[in-house]
């Protein structure tokens, strides 16, 4: 029995089937919840999730890096979800064409806000210039904003917090602020979401219908582009002065 | 559904050797989505199984995120002195640009209209 006991712990250890199992048992209790409560977005299925995940990887002390070798067929699974944004995107391609203009325009607005805001509300509350320099492409998706915060000097670490905190915030308030600033038009709620809040926000604009989806990857993906120009940009600026 | 998934899994395949042999700044499967809208349009419409599959993949791209979000875990204690400035630059920034991106598309969309 105790052999046993040990033979199904070395099992356990090198197969990824436990991590897997805990990822999409924790995933369907979060949205069961989410559901449960009328799709209200402050019980995030993400953030459910993780929660429950965490509480049990801290109890067992196992190590993050264990429990994403074994999730790792999850994760991977982002690459083809990201490449499908491209069916969405073509249905709607009518609306899109018809409004490229203000896109552009609030794509630039957007863009300058996410990287400004956040700089100077970390400066207005003493934040380290490491810091500040790890804020920056906090609206980007996650290789991206790895990219960017590499290249000017910032902390990966801070950032991947940053991107995180952003999308799960910007996830879980955007129904409600849409809603405030009587924003009715998916697309441009859409859009605002993908620019704001990366792929965790798009996941969320998705759940909304697929004009709300396809804006919103838009947005995701135009932003990511953006900010990999505008960041150095900005920095060479403010190092000129 | 497999032939859906092996479209989608090749294109992500060509963004991602795209993206390394010109030293690309974008993620791969975004220059992926770049090749497989243009491959759309040519076709002039999207295949079923197609559509179906990529309707499953983005209804439960919450879940596929969960595995690397997970990774918050490992810098709580970067939270340290620090929690006020990051907490507020995460959240009140945000919701800064969600409101601003959002205002601005309305304003343009409507000026558009009513040249």
């Amino acid at each position: 029995m105790i052999s046993g006991c040990r033979e199904l712990c070395a099992f356990l250890q090198t197969s990824p089937l436990l991590w897997l199992a805990v990822t999409l048992l924790a995933y369907q209790i979060a949205y069961a919840i989410y559901l449960r409560s009328g799709r209200n977005p402050l019980v995030n299925p993400v953030l459910g999730s993780i929660s429950i995940i965490i509480t049990v990887l801290l109890a067992t002390r196992t190590p993050y890096r264990t429990y994403f070798d074994g999730a790792g067929l999850v994760h991977f699974l982002i690459g083809p979800a990201t490449v499908a944004m491209a069916v969405p995107l073509y249905t709607h391609t009518a609306r899109l064409k018809k409004v490229l203009l203000p896109l552009a325009g609030s794509l630039f607005v957007g863009s300058g806000t996410a990287v400004v805001s956040a700089v100077a509300i970390g400066w207005l509350f003493g934040a380290s210039t490491d810091t500040l320099l790890s804020l920056t492409p906090k609206s980007t998706t996650m290789p991206i904003a790895m990219g960017i915060t590499e290249k000017i000097g910032g902390s990966p670490s801070l950032t991947s917090l940053m991107v995180t905190m952003t999308g799960i915030s910007g996830a879980i308030m955007a129904r409600g602020l849409l809603k405030l600033l009587r924003i009715d038009d998916l697309a441009i709620g859409g859009f605002a979401v993908g620019v704001s809040a990366h792929a965790i926000g798009t996941a969320y604009a998705l759940q909304l219908g697929e004009v709300a989806g396809a804006f919103s990857a838009l947005g995701m993906g135009l932003n990511g582009v953006a900010t990999t120009i505008l960041v150095p940009l900005l920095m060479r600026f403010v190092a000129n002065r | 559904m497999v032939l859906a998934l092996a479209a989608l899994v090749t294109f992500q395949l060509a963004g991602e050797a795209t993206v390394r042999l010109f030293a690309l700044p974008v993620p791969g499967p975004v220059v992926g989505l770049v090749f497989l809208y243009g491959a759309l349009i040519a076709r002039g419409s999207v295949p079923d199984d197609l559509r179906a599959t990529s309707n499953v993949l983005l209804q439960h791209l919450m879940l596929f995120l969960v595995p690397a979000t997970t990774g918050l875990m490992l810098h709580f204690r970067r939270l340290g002195d620090e929690w006020l400035p990051i907490v507020l630059a995460a959240v009140g920034g945000t919701a800064v640009t969600m409101t601003l991106t959002a205002v601005t598309l309305r304003l343009l969309i409507g000026k558009q209209r009513t040249p």
